[in-house]
């Protein structure tokens, strides 16, 4: 079916969410729409799959205007969400979870026709490649699977517009290619896609029209034939950005990072980190590669004194540090940039100053046995805050009211206003739009051009390719191939995420 | 300008949690007036009438039970005479030395909250306080001057009550026992103590068969701010003031209340920037039952003057509900100790004077609490826009300076 929606206008208090937005999609046709956070995405969805209602504007199906005051509406009128967070009851299986509010019954107590559903299942699922194996259990399957579920829980309720929010955020680059071809059987088939995303190279590759959203409206239009990630950026952004921050090559020194045969348990008390291997020098960046729940996060706690080793070496500027806490050793001059900033990484009830000296509040200039100087804790942050560019309308705002990639900056701001020797940046732009993570690529080059040691650990290819020197691959508690940045590629980074190893035995 | 603005904000919903709980108050007060209501088919304008009547009697009674009557107390004072004077001005003082507790008591509770810390044993912690002051008294009657008798008996009740709050913190950070459930414990542990104790004949009143200590104002009594017969408050009253000073100035001002208000509001954040999350919840704890002690001690050397069991009544339940009511914040607390004290005290008067049971105050401090709870029921009530998602929290740069003045 064709979709169109015109002039769509949603305005919330203070904000206008979605500014005369006019996109259409043809019937069979995968539509990509790009967008910084903040750009107007969620709300067009949500206006889409009958959440909202538009302020103004209209939603035409073949041509036809429909208005959507539920999600029952939406439904009905064939448009099938897929959200990121899937919203599958976990002890169901994929039958019963499919058919969950939409169920077929049979007899006169209308009892759930399981069989029927079960064989509409197998048929969805082989007409569209999806592999999915219709008794299993919701909470045994991966990730990527649950998300087919999600897609064939769509098309169960026959929808013909598909509406894909983020789908690749919490795949593996495999599992990605394998979305990619679902979503192409799927649009062979007559099925309109519409798949939200903000990765650029993704757009490109399975889209056939882009729409790019701006501040609430459509910034620009692009051909995926003759588009490319830098026009698309540029887009998005508003202006000529960076997608990969220039930087001379490393210039490795002494080791600072030292981490030998290590292992770590985990909360459930099984050994996440076995074995693990790895040195970082002054002057380079390295870059752990990996699908998320491999042990970077054990790995990352470790190093930072949140959480001690089982066995093992790690040194820190020849210190051992294995048994030391998070104060020795932030104390070592190690900046920690933690996974999740909003739990971990900041107070959101405490304002922009006090999150600013949340680890150095103990040191001088900010406190003197024990008292605050008050003065230098204003004067302080007020640099940081100008130092970073944090948009922010006082020092005195509370961080929870800052949007991501500003707290991410006010982290950052904190943990390099001391000098630092290793900082240890785990997901630093997860969640972040083109432009901030531009800024914050920006300053870890700056830490390591002025000599400290980095480690970054994220899940986005992009981003270990873009700043790595040296690319770690971990998979499963330990470091199985250790790549030059110039050498690394999608193709061999993903064959060692998935637990491959590396032809050419670079590491073991 | 930007401060101003900002305070009125804080103090909207709470000031209308109070209105609109004396409204609901006021009905209640209408609807059980059968008197009246009895003749609102034969004579309706008499019945309402009346029946408002009776609210603007109770409600009246109240406040000159809480505050006193202005023009009695300028009549007093050009009397000069001293008997009448202490009569006048009576009510207001003794709704200060109910304030007392309460300040002492919504400082503990407030300083645990702030550390994510829900003490409830502030009744306990002031019991033990009490106790500790009792005996320090008794045992050292005659053997010191009486001024060191106080000051270490002062000191005793907050090492009492300090340590009674730094065992369920010990228990917390280092088997995760829950708080609300080893305080409350402690509660019933105190009350037993303190029963046993008071069947000792060396505390326990000469002649009495009742668990009541022996009269301590012949031995130590905390000297009184104005010197006339028949009015308690004493010093502790300013001590206590000086106490929210202080609290504020901890939490504000030192790094270690910045350790408490961060692992409170998330303990995590605090363990990564390098806190110790278990340190702080010991050192809440301790502060909290240390100053809970406090009251206790000055209660029973000062306006009580002797120990008994129901020495705390339900200030350490009520000290939660004024804690919530100021926002955490030590200056909230003492304008909501007042609060709590003017209507304990002027409760009684309405009660003596307009026949409204005192059951009826305990109906309206418990909806201010309730609406206090429910911020979006009264902002509903009174159509209040709702402000920024800051939430109503202060904070080391910008509340301290308010607090401090």
């Amino acid at each position: 079916m064709r979709l169109e929606l015109r002039d769509i206008t949603k305005r919330f208090p203070g904000v206008l969410a979605n500014d005369r937005i006019s996109i259409s999609a043809d019937r069979g046709k995968v539509l990509g729409m790009l967008g910084e956070n903040g750009a107007g995405k969620t709300t067009l969805m949500n206006i889409l799959s009958g959440l909202y209602r538009p302020d103004s504007g209209q939603i035409l199906i073949d041509g036809e205007e429909r208005v959507f005051r539920d999600p029952v509406d939406a439904i009905t009128a064939g448009v099938g969400m897929v959200h990121q967070h899937f919203m599958l009851v976990p002890v169901f299986d994929v039958v019963e979870a499919v058919a969950l509010g939409a169920e077929t019954v049979k007899g006169p107590l209308k009892t759930f026709d399981r069989a029927a559903a079960r064989k509409r299942v197998v048929e969805l699922s082989e007409q569209y490649g999806l592999d999915v194996n219709p008794d299993a259990r919701i909470e045994s399957l991966p990730v990527g699977v649950r998300q087919r579920v999600e897609i064939i829980k769509a098309l169960y309720r026959h929808s013909d517009i598909l509406v894909l929010d983020e789908p690749s955020a919490v795949l593996t680059p495999h599992e990605t290619e394998e979305l990619f071809g679902i979503i192409r059987s799927l649009a062979a088939a007559g099925t309109t896609v519409i798949f939200i995303t903000h990765k650029l190279n993704e757009v490109l590759e399975v889209a056939d029209d882009i729409v790019v959203l701006r501040r609430g409206r459509v910034a620009g239009t692009a051909d995926p034939k003759t588009a490319t990630r830098q026009t698309l950026a540029n887009l998005m952004v508003g202006r000529d950005v960076e997608l990969i921050v220039p930087k001379g090559p490393a210039k490795p020194a002494d080791v600072v990072l030292h981490i030998e045969n290590l292992f770590v348990r985990n909360d459930r008390l099984d050994m996440s980190v076995k074995g693990l291997d790895l040195d970082v020098r002054a002057g380079e960046i390295v870059a752990v590669a990996g699908v998320q729940g491999n042990g970077q996060t054990e790995l990352v706690e470790a190093i930072t004194g949140l959480r001690s080793a089982d066995s093992g070496t790690i040194t820190i500027g020849g210190h051992h540090t294995e048994k030391a806490s998070p104060r020795q050793v932030s104390d070592l001059g190690v900046a920690h940039i933690p996974e999740d900033r909003g739990r971990d990484g900041l107070i959101s009830t405490m304002t922009i100053a006090e999150n600013y000296i949340l680890d150095s509040y103990h040191k001088a200039p900010y406190s003197h046995n024990g008292v605050f100087d008050l003065n230098a804790v204003r004067e302080r942050a007020a640099q940081g805050v100008k130092d970073f560019d944090i948009r922010t309308p006082s020092i005195e705002t509370y961080a929870g009211a800052l949007s991501g990639g500003n707290q991410q900056k006010v982290v950052v701001a904190r943990e390099f206003s001391v000098p630092v020797q290793l900082v240890v940046a785990a997901q630093p732009t997860r969640g972040l739009d083109v432009g901030s993570i531009e800024y914050i690529h920006r300053r870890l080059v700056e830490q390591r051009d002025a000599g400290a040691a980095i480690l970054i650990v994220s899940t986005e290819l992009d981003e270990v390719l873009a700043v790595g020197d040296r690319i770690a691959v971990m998979f499963d508690g330990r470091i199985v191939g250790i790549l030059s940045g110039d050498d690394a590629t999608y193709e061999n980074l993903g064959l060692l995420m998935g637990g491959a190893t590396f032809g050419g035995g670079v590491a073991a | 300008m930007t401060r101003a603005r900002s305070l009125g904000r804080r103090i909207v919903v709470p000031a209308l949690s109070v209105i609109t709980a004396l409204l609901v108050g006021a009905i209640v007060i209408v609807l059980t007036d059968f008197e009246h209501l009895s003749q609102l088919t034969t004579d309706p304008g008499a019945a309402i009438g009346g029946a408002l009547g009776g609210v603007a009697r109770a409600y009246g009674a109240m406040l000159t039970g809480a505050f006193g009557d202005p023009g009695r107390v300028l009549t007093a004072l050009q009397s000069g005479n001293s008997k009448d004077i202490a009569a006048a001005i009576r009510p207001i003082t003794e709704t200060l030395v109910a304030t007392m507790p309460l300040i002492f008591c919504g400082l503990a509770v407030a300083v645990s909250f702030r550390a994510g810390m829900f003490n409830i044993g502030a009744d306990g912690q002031l019991r033990l306080g009490a106790l500790a002051a009792t005996m320090t008294a008794i045992f050292l009657s005659g053997q010191v001057p009486a001024p060191v008798i106080l000051v270490l008996a002062i000191l005793m009740a907050v090492i009492a009550g300090g340590l009674w709050g730094f065992v369920p913190g010990l228990l917390k950070a280092r088997t995760g026992a829950h708080e609300v459930i080893t305080t409350i414990m402690l509660n019933y542990i105190s009350s037993l103590v303190l029963f046993f104790a008071l069947r000792s004949p060396v505390l326990r009143a000469a002649g009495s068969t009742s668990p009541v200590s022996k009269n301590l104002v012949p031995i130590v009594d905390v000297p009184n701010i104005i010197d006339l017969p028949t009015i308690r408050l004493d010093w502790g009253f300013i001590v206590a003031l000086l106490m929210a000073v202080a609290v504020s100035w901890l939490l504000f001002r030192t790094t270690k209340g910045f350790e408490l208000r961060a692992s409170g509001f998330s303990a995590t954040a605090a363990r990564y920037a390098g806190m110790s999350a278990g340190g702080s919840m010991m050192l809440a704890m301790t502060i909290s039952g240390g100053l809970a002690g406090m009251s206790g001690g000055f209660m029973v050397i000062g306006t009580v003057g002797q120990l008994s069991l129901d020495i705390s009544g339900q200030i350490g339940f009520n000290a939660i509900a004024l804690a919530l009511l100021a926002g955490l914040r030590p200056s909230g607390v003492v304008m909501a100790a007042l609060l709590f004290g003017a209507l304990t005290n002027g409760g009684k008067l309405m009660g003596v004077q307009s026949g409204i049971p005192f059951d009826l105050l305990i109906f309206v401090m418990a909806l201010v609490i309730m609406f206090v709870a429910a911020p979006g029921l009264i902002r509903s009530i009174w159509r209040i826009k709702v402000t920024p998602p800051s939430p109503e929290v202060p904070s080391m740069t910008t509340a301290a300076p308010a607090e401090q003045a």
